[in-house]
């Protein structure tokens, strides 16, 4: 059974002194446990969560919050100082814009490196192939370089690999900010496909609209410490109404 | 994540590698060939015109069979030791094992090595050597060199995540070798009291075995059969665990 749970979790960031550096790394290659400095700041402090199938997650916060770092932990590509992050299933995640991309090459030679860094194995690849594409709605330009395509083709290429995967859990990272409205559309679509079929979904953005009908969970951090957790739109309407008042009083 | 299948994963990145070399060039792998053939000329012409050493027949192969081998293991050793700063991207944003981003570099390189040896072989042949029984031995000893430069870029790689000055040490330590590899020299020459030390530096250990085999028509020495996979071996299991236990954090220091 696929989940994701986060006990307790705190990831702190710490200077790093020439000094530090050597102790950490020294440490880390006797295999200790890490000491931590005691001028390091907590990116996110004590978080908990469970997510089960189906569960879906709609992570706000302003800039700078943590959300980021949250997904980053959820995808294992940073490890927590305290607490624990339990992931079970298999991961897709949407952190960046083509984080695996490359300019010079292809739309297929880049989809057939991104479809293997999703963890797809080669014939699992070639069978998504052309669903990919045609979900991708790029038709000749997937023969074409990379650098001659627009921010939203770039877009519409990493997500329709992304969603092709069949992840059994997919982070997505504020990507829903470029692309038409009709491809927009059509991810949404296909996201709540995933969803009912016990996709488990963690959604950042800062801003609720686009989470709204994705999510039944919201979670509201800032500063790295959760402000509300709990349901979707009571969450984001308090999130809104803050805002709002922030920016009124400003 | 699960990861079932590395190989496909390994396959695309050495691919992207070697591609991403060529593209928008206009001599494309010919480059491959010119670096070794440029190093040959230029070292022939220092070796038997201005310094005069005893003769050795067909020096320009031996010269180029030294070259071809020493300059995979650098050109491999250096980019792999950048290979997890250079991807900062993939290392940041994207789970992925990240053992295979030093390894697929130094395949690709290999892919580059194969074509040069391609070029000894058709220089080889064209000298009137002639292919043997123990050549069925160079895909092996190839592959030990190729395990002992993963090994040893798994630990610098993983290092450079931390101090950025490892690709220095790394600069440094080539420029040193390219003179402790028999290039320019033959094993011959080294003094006795010597010799054993030289098998255990496995690029000089490659070379030698390359010679002999493709030269002498013979088996590489035995204690030299024996200690290229214990060095390649002890390299690659040491740079297995540094890069394990160092890259919990690499996230974090790019």
């Amino acid at each position: 059974m696929a989940h994701v749970r986060f006990q307790n979790v705190s990831k702190i960031y710490t200077r790093r002194s020439r000094q530090f550096l050597f102790r950490y790394v020294w440490d880390a290659l006797r295999g200790r446990r890490q000491r931590r400095d005691s001028g390091g700041f907590y990116a996110l402090r004590n978080v908990s969560f469970e997510l089960r199938e189906g569960d879906t997650l709609g992570i706000v916060g302003h800039n700078g919050a943590g959300k980021s770092t949250l997904l980053s932990l959820a995808a294992g590509l940073t490890v927590p100082e305290e607490g624990s992050v339990t992931v079970q299933g298999r991961l897709s995640a949407l952190l960046e814009l083509g984080g695996g991309f490359h300019q010079d090459l292809t739309g297929v030679e880049n989809l057939y490196i991104n479809a293997a860094l999703c963890g797809m194995t080669r014939r699992e690849a070639e069978e998504a192939f052309d669903r990919i594409v045609e979900f991708s709605e790029l038709g000749e330009f997937i023969e074409e370089p990379l650098r001659t395509y627009s921010a939203g083709m770039v877009m519409r290429l990493a997500f329709s690999i992304a969603v092709q995967v069949e992840p059994e859990i997919l982070l997505i990272d504020e990507v829903f900010a470029v692309g038409d409205k009709d491809f927009q559309a059509k991810c949404g679509e296909r996201i709540r496909e995933m969803r009912d079929k016990g996709t488990i979904l963690l959604c950042v953005s800062h801003s609720p609209e686009t989470l709204r009908a994705l999510c039944k969970q919201g979670l509201w951090i800032e500063s790295g410490e959760v402000v509300m957790q709990g349901e979707a739109d009571e969450v984001f309407d308090a999130y809104l109404a803050r805002k709002g008042a922030g920016q009124a009083a400003s | 994540m699960q990861y079932t299948n590395y190989g496909f994963l390994l396959r695309n990145l050495v691919l992207r590698d070697f591609k991403i070399r060529y593209r928008n060039m206009s001599l494309g792998v010919f480059w491959s060939l010119l670096n070794p053939l440029v190093m040959m000329g230029v070292l022939t012409f220092i070796f038997t015109q201005i310094f005069r050493p005893p003769n050795v027949e067909d020096f320009y192969l031996k010269v180029l069979s030294g070259i071809v081998v020493f300059n995979f293991f650098s050109l491999a050793w250096l980019s792999a030791t950048v290979s997890i700063y250079s991807n900062a991207g993939l290392v940041k944003k994207v789970p992925m094992p990240r053992e295979l981003l030093p390894i697929s570099t130094v395949l690709a390189n290999g892919l580059h090595f194969l074509i040069q040896i391609g070029l000894l072989v058709v220089l080889l042949l064209h000298a009137g050597y002639e292919v043997n029984r123990y050549w069925l031995l160079l895909p092996v000893v190839f592959a030990l060199e190729a395990a002992f430069v993963c090994g040893l870029s798994l630990t610098t790689s993983a290092l450079d995540v931390y101090f950025r000055d490892m690709r220095y040490v790394v600069e440094s330590a080539n420029t040193v070798l390219f003179w402790l590899v028999p290039i320019f020299y033959t094993f011959t020459m080294i003094p006795q009291e010597y010799r054993s030390i030289y098998q255990y530096n496995p690029i000089a250990a490659v070379v030698l075995a390359l010679q002999a085999i493709v030269f002498e028509a013979r088996m590489p020495p035995t204690p030299l059969l024996i200690k290229l996979p214990l060095v390649s071996a002890v390299f690659l299991a040491v740079g297995f665990v540094v890069f394990r236990r160092l890259k919990r954090n690499f996230a974090d220091f790019l």
